[in-house]
């Protein structure tokens, strides 16, 4: 299928827009090392977005792969992931702060470097957030494209560097009409102490209308419940 | 098997400032003050303590999950984790746990998420989130919280270990009747408290109970 609109968020470049259900989204990494956050909201009720915990418990899961859905805080799927390279997707490890970002690569500002100045993670959402209309209330753990953080038997993290190679890629497809906020940042736990941020293509493409035999539907009973749920929001909104 | 540490605390009941026990299924809403210290005690042993904690002075600024746990670059909290805000801010710090590790990725049960988990037509059972609901309805402060200020939270007393393949386990409870945590508070805290009525999995061992809240001036 054609590709019927395409960006590339440059390293540390942030991104939101609103984007109508059944619809691809891929993304591609043009480097080795990326790191893309996506907040997912309702477009049309923005105090339903994405849940972390809701997402991860009914899968059972915090590696996100091809099959597994990101649910929303009412029990339904904004969105699913229908094809990765990588097998795993991080939802854990949040954001980058300012502080943070100073601190670990080097004290950035706009004055001395223009656009070459290192953007934060939560400075890039908190302007997306309060363009759309949204507040730091509305803040909440993202999905990490493209990261894998594993965790030890004592709950230790460790990030995994040789993750996201060139070319990595992974597809989603708008499950409900979404208000999506992306930031190209590093990683909090990214150990590389030059700012590991590389270019991602984003291209949106047409899906075909999702049907009982689809995968995503299909890949656990949870799965199945949570997109009759949401095929039930549309029916009651007609 | 990991060693858990455990570390009492001097305090004693007499001292408290306030104490209440919270029955299964209800909430509690509470303003701590700088350097005053919660102690939440599970009273029967196995029962979540769902918690979400706000900056009093800027309640825009709630709880974070992942900027709580990169800072330790651990998933449970435990005797010296900072809980902190999504700017990074500091909000407390445990200073005390008798229980030795507790959950803060499994946020809470809400009627949407157990009908996903486990039946379409169990929607009417009570959850947590509902009782967050109330609670800002009832809340009469200059703040109007709405379910906008619900994110992800802290499970005290729960226990959710993650595999190194990434899969997460809702495994039986590692508390016990009388075990608890106390955290001090690092500047105004709002604390937002469900406890937890889930019956669907072993969360509360099946059988949700009651637990007790005590505040010291320091």
């Amino acid at each position: 299928m054609n590709t019927i609109w395409k960006t590339t968020l440059r390293p540390g470049q942030k991104w939101s827009g609103h984007i109508g259900k059944e619809k691809l989204l891929r993304f591609t990494s043009l480097a080795a090392g990326a790191n893309l956050a996506a907040l997912f909201f309702n477009r049309f009720d923005f105090s339903e977005k994405y849940n972390m915990p809701d997402t991860m418990k009914a899968q059972h899961t915090m590696h996100l792969t091809k099959g597994d859905v990101l649910l929303s805080d009412n029990g339904r799927v904004l969105a699913s992931i229908v094809e990765d390279s990588l097998g795993w997707h991080d939802t854990i490890t949040g954001v980058t702060t300012r502080e943070q970002t100073d601190m670990k690569y080097e004290k950035t500002d706009y004055q001395h470097m223009r656009n070459d100045w290192l953007r934060s993670g939560y400075e890039n959402f908190m302007v997306e957030l309060v363009k759309n209309g949204l507040e730091p209330r509305d803040m909440a753990p993202p999905v990490n494209l493209y990261s894998k953080v594993m965790c030890d038997e004592a709950g230790n993290m460790v990030y995994v560097k040789e993750h996201c190679q060139k070319g990595a890629m992974v597809i989603l497809r708008t499950e409900m009409d979404v208000l999506l906020i992306l930031s190209n940042t590093p990683n909090p736990l990214d150990p590389r102490s030059e700012y590991p941020s590389v270019p991602v293509d984003f291209e949106v493409l047409p899906a075909m209308p999702v049907d009982a035999l689809d995968y995503c539907v299909n890949h656990r009973s949870e799965n199945r419940r949570a997109f009759e749920n949401t095929w039930d929001y549309y029916t009651l909104i007609g | 098997m990991v060693q858990l540490k455990k570390t009492e605390s001097p305090r004693i009941a007499e001292n408290a400032i306030y104490d209440v026990v919270i029955p299964a299924g209800d909430g509690w809403m509470y303003r701590l003050e700088p350097n005053q210290v919660l102690r939440i005690v599970d009273v029967g042993g196995n029962q979540a303590a769902d918690t979400m904690f706000y900056d009093a002075e800027n309640p825009q600024d709630h709880y974070s999950v992942p900027a709580t746990i990169t800072a330790q670059s651990n998933i449970f909290l435990t005797l010296g984790s900072v809980l902190r805000a999504e700017s990074g801010k500091p909000l407390l710090t445990i200073i005390a746990d008798t229980c030795g590790r507790h959950d803060t990725l499994g946020g809470s049960c809400s009627a949407q998420s157990n009908t996903v988990r486990y039946s379409r037509d169990i929607e009417y059972m009570h959850n947590c989130r509902d009782t967050f609901m109330l609670q800002f309805a009832k809340y009469s402060g200059g703040y109007a919280y709405n379910k906008r200020d619900l994110a992800p939270n802290t499970d005290f007393f729960m226990n959710v270990p993650v595999t190194p393949q990434g899969e997460l386990e809702f495994a039986d409870g590692i508390s016990a009747p009388g075990y608890y945590v106390e955290f001090r508070a690092e500047c105004s805290v709002m604390v937002l408290l469900s406890n937890c009525p889930q019956l669907n999995n072993p969360c509360n061992a099946y059988n949700p109970t009651p637990l007790r809240l005590l505040v010291w001036n320091q």
